[in-house]
């Protein structure tokens, strides 16, 4: 069975989600402390959402001085697939393991609806098994979420296909509409939007199981619940 | 300074000669200090107590009832659910973020307290209007600091209510309602008992913040205006950390689920003192607390400011002493700070031979005695008063100016448009996902949750959550408006397929020394008593909140009434509020009021826009309202359940009566409406357990709806692209356009994209 390490720092707050849902996906999932320094019991890591250290300073700011952070650097250079979820992508960013940074929604108030995403890649292990063009509806939740880089990182983002997902209708002021990116080996993928949040219509979407399903390697399944 | 201290400290002449009797002797400085936030309105309900009695309290599957941090009900499938509703009106008025974050706060910890993690938050909210570049300002402190606070410490916001009106100019009601679930057989009780166990407290250092929260600022009301007296109160308001908090959730449910705690209490109103005489008062037993091992935040506080600091974050844990350092490590893990502050004592002899159990205030935990009362009389011995009531004078002018009877109806679109307003602006700033357990969210006639959570066993159930108030109706009939009220948030539960299982109340009331308000409340205390009788619901907890006024002014009566709801099989959401072209419009519900006025104006926010404060409330007639809306949770529940349905949108009808519903519908669904009405009135006019369903089956929902007793009726068809309701023909882009910016615009913030 699959096994996935979901990242937790104190004031994570969207660790339960995250596990709930792989492990719907038929996933083995265990609640990683942030002060662990092995992890290669691990096949994926995700990073959830959350506020943590508080968002102290700025969001991932301090999480990127947590033990558990060099191992995430080895995990992910030895290409293991590694997903940030909005906090979790805050902190990828912080850490130099994206390229680009998260500031403040142009609006300067927090944002929490629904959004319809555009897949502007399939090279990641996030898109993997969707198609370029797709729309999802998936929600975001966040403060800080406009994604932003200078010119030459946008001209290399686009150049290696690195842009993942767009918002087709941009809420944050999100530089080039992105709201997902990949590293240059496609393994280490953060997105704002919450796809642990869409996997069932019942609570208003099941979109997000393309996204996680991918992430997981698995074949997309033919039931959405 | 010539005010005797224990004025000062906000006692009368008469409790402190209470004081003195209790104690055989003067109280010290410490003490009197103690006895000023302990009796305190806010912490003692002096005023409203005797009154309080009189709601019904029980029901088999209530677990836990009022007088508790928390109510609650066993939901069945071996989940229980807390719920919790309080003010933090004072606070907000003064320090808008700060305020109602904390609010967010305290109320978090009354139900993790009783073992239940908090899965969720509605927050009613009332303001002046909002020409007023003050109630601006208040609007984006609150929304910013429940935002601020509730998305951080990983809890959801699923609802509440924004309501305008000028009787909130001067003193803003921000309460806040909680609701958590645990396992069935985790439930924990805020109690000290075992001599010798150890009082841990664990979170925040203690420092000067919110000195006098309960006191100064809770039990007192505004000057009103600018004045200075006024913004003299801002440091009596906490400082809320998100982060701190959500540390101390996790460490304290994972103390609880490890089972190292006796017994667990929050710090809130009044402090280390309330904590530690509450849960000592309810294990009978004493405590000692040494002042010195309070973990301080900032040096040179005197005794009483460490006893008496409402510093935020802060819990109170009764361990035995060999679980203790099993419990310092756990809170090392999260880093959460605990220390040992006190240990529980055996109840002694008193003066009468009778066993008490003395609160014991040491420097050093075998030091000095700084101070010394019975437990009890902090906690539950405060006076209670039988304040004088009255029915206001000039009552019976106002009864009589009704506007049903003279008020102009003509341009009654330009009245429709003025009263429709998104409250999107708000809520899209509240994380209303987290768990996913969020069927139906904030907006809607009430919010529906699976049943669901980290740690609970695998349920189908969903729970509803609604609150409600009508402080206009409140106002001309308090006993009658709160009744309604009650009939209301039935209606909206059942909007979402869900069954009534208990009610908790926050009751906002101005100066209880005005005898006028004293009426006010007991007569709404007794409305829902009856209501509540009536329809079989238990009351599980409550908050009284008084001497909302400013410059000599009182609030309206604003009871908000908090009512949980249940649905057996939650597998599909309850219909929108949607419709389809061609849908019939179905009126479900009694369509004609009393003879004489079928079509009720009084109290309604069509009448309060034009100015019409006057007239006769709309009967209470409970056995038809159960039905109709019972009728209404049956069909929906159906649709939860998974069940084919013909229903394809339902809305009940609240503020703004038939004409804001159907607006509302149209802009949800896109598709314009054309509806026939008896009279113009019927537009505006409001009245109890009404709604408006959409179908492409009405005859069959009429039949199922005259089987069932309730009256329905086809009063009209959905398509176009414009809103008609009678005399009122809208564009249906101007409708949504319009209720899409009128907040927005009102506060001066950019729309929604």
């Amino acid at each position: 069975m699959t096994r996935v390490g979901v990242v937790v720092f104190p004031g994570s707050n969207c660790e339960y989600d995250a596990q709930a849902a792989l492990r719907e996906l038929g996933a083995d999932v265990d609640l990683v402390w942030h002060t662990a320094t092995d992890l290669s019991a691990y096949d994926h890591l995700v990073l959830p959402g959350g506020f943590a250290h508080g968002d102290y300073l700025r969001p991932g700011a301090i999480a990127r001085f947590s033990p558990v952070m060099s191992a995430i650097a080895d995990f992910a250079a030895g290409g293991g697939p590694v997903l940030g979820i909005c906090n979790g992508f805050q902190v990828l960013t912080e850490a130099g393991l994206l390229p680009g940074a998260l500031q403040k929604n142009r609006g300067l108030t927090f944002i929490s609806e629904p959004t319809t995403l555009v897949v502007a890649s399939t090279r990641s292990v996030l898109t993997r098994r969707a198609r370029v063009g797709q729309e999802l509806v998936v929600p975001i939740n966040h403060f800080s979420g406009a994604y932003t880089c200078d010119d030459d990182t946008l001209q290399r983002l686009l150049e290696g296909d690195q842009v993942v997902l767009r918002y087709r209708e941009n809420p944050n002021g999100s530089r080039d509409d992105i709201a997902g990116v990949s590293n240059e080996g496609g393994n280490v993928v953060g997105l704002m939007p919450h796809p642990e949040r869409a996997m069932s219509t019942l609570v208003g979407s099941a979109d997000g199981r393309v996204l996680l399903e991918g992430f997981l390697g698995l074949e997309i399944s033919a039931a959405r619940g | 300074m010539s005010e005797p201290l224990h004025q000062a400290l906000g006692l009368t002449d008469g409790e402190y000669e209470d004081i003195r009797t209790v104690l055989g002797r003067d109280p010290n400085h410490l003490e009197l200090a103690c006895y000023g936030v302990m009796w305190s309105e806010h912490c003692s309900y002096k005023s409203s107590r005797i009154h309080l009695r009189r709601l019904p309290t029980t029901a088999p599957h209530v677990l836990v009832g009022p007088g508790e941090n928390a109510g609650v009900i066993d939901a069945g499938d071996g989940i229980a659910v807390a719920i919790r509703i309080e003010s933090h009106n004072h606070p907000s008025a003064i320090e808008p973020y700060q305020g109602a974050a904390t609010g967010v706060g305290g109320i978090l910890r009354d139900v993790f307290t009783m073992g239940a993690r908090p899965l969720a938050v509605m927050d009613p909210l009332f303001f002046g209007p909002l020409d007023e570049a003050r109630q601006r300002w208040l609007v984006e402190g609150v929304v910013a600091g429940i935002s601020g606070y509730g998305n951080s410490v990983g809890v959801p916001t699923i609802g509440g209510e924004l309501t305008f009106d000028p009787t909130y100019a001067g003193n803003p009601l921000v309460n806040v309602l909680c609701v958590g679930a645990l396992p069935r057989e985790r439930l924990i009780l805020g109690r000290a008992s075992g001599p010798g166990n150890l009082a841990v407290l664990l979170g925040s250092t203690t420092g000067r913040d919110g000195i006098g929260g309960v006191s100064v600022l809770a039990s007192a009301g505004f000057a009103g205006g600018e004045a200075p007296v006024d913004e003299a109160k801002r440091p009596s308001v906490q400082v809320g950390d998100p982060y701190e908090e959500k540390r101390l959730i996790e460490a304290c449910l994972a103390l609880l689920d490890a089972g190292l705690v006796v017994g667990i209490q929050d710090l809130g109103g009044a402090g280390l003192i309330c904590a530690t005489s509450e849960t000592a008062a309810r294990g009978g037993v004493g405590m000692d607390v040494d002042v010195a091992a309070v973990p301080r935040r900032e040096e040179g506080m005197a005794d009483y400011e460490v006893m008496t600091s409402e510093s935020q974050e802060r819990m109170l844990a009764i361990v035995t002493p060999e679980n203790w350092p099993a419990v310092a490590e756990l809170c090392a893990r999260w880093e959460v700070r605990a220390s040992v502050v006190g240990r529980v004592t055996p109840a002694e002899p008193g003066p009468d031979g009778e066993p008490v159990g003395y609160l014991r205030v040491r420097d050093g935990i075998d030091g000095p005695v700084l101070a010394q009362m019975p437990a009890v009389s902090l906690a539950e011995d405060a006076p209670l008063y039988d304040r004088p009531r009255r029915r206001p004078a000039d009552l019976d002018d106002r009864l009589a100016d009704d506007p049903t009877d003279d008020e102009p109806l003509d341009d009654l679109a330009h009245d429709l448009l003025d009263m429709l307003y998104d409250p999107a602006w708000v809520y899209r700033q509240y994380d209303s996902q987290l768990f996913l357990n969020t069927v139906v969210g904030p907006g809607r006639d009430a919010a529906l949750l699976r049943l669901a959570g980290p740690g609970l066993p695998t349920s189908s159930r969903g729970m509803a959550l609604t609150t409600d108030s009508n402080p206009r109706w409140c106002a001309l009939d308090p006993r009658a408006g709160t009744a309604l009220t009650v009939i209301e948030g039935v209606a909206n539960l059942a909007c979402v397929g869900a069954t009534p299982a208990a009610v908790v109340n926050c009751l906002n009331f101005g100066n209880p020394e005005h005898p006028e308000v004293m009426w006010q409340l007991s007569e709404a205390i007794d409305g829902m008593a009856e209501a509540c009788r009536a329809l079989g619901l238990p009351v599980i907890g409550g908050n009284v909140s008084l001497y909302n006024e400013s410059g000599g002014r009182d609030i309206d009566p604003t009871p908000v009434i908090g009512l949980l709801g249940l649905v057996d099989h939650l597998v599909a959401p309850p219909p929108a509020w949607a419709w389809r072209d061609g849908d019939a419009v179905l009126l479900v519900g009694r369509r004609r009021g009393e003879e004489g006025r079928p079509f009720p104006l009084a109290g309604g926010l069509f009448a309060a826009r034009r100015g019409r404060r006057g007239g006769q409330v709309p009967p209470v007639d409970y056995e038809t309202a159960a039905r109709t809306s019972a009728f209404v949770a049956d069909l929906v529940a159906g649709v939860c359940a998974g069940g084919a349905s013909a229903l394809h949108g339902v809305h009940d009808l609240a503020a703004g009566g038939l004409g804001v519903a159907l607006c509302e519908m149209a802009h949800a669904a896109g598709h314009g409406v054309r509806v026939d009405v008896l009279d113009p009135r019927e537009v505006v006019a409001e009245m109890p357990a009404r709604f408006v369903v959409a179908t492409d089956d009405p005859q069959g929902l009429l039949a199922a709806a005259r089987a069932a007793g309730v009256e329905a009726i086809e009063i009209g068809i959905v398509g176009g692209d414009r809103v008609v309701v009678g005399p009122v023909d809208l564009p249906l882009e101007e409708v949504v356009t319009r209720r899409r910016h009128s907040l927005a615009d009102a506060l001066g913030m950019p729309a929604l994209h």
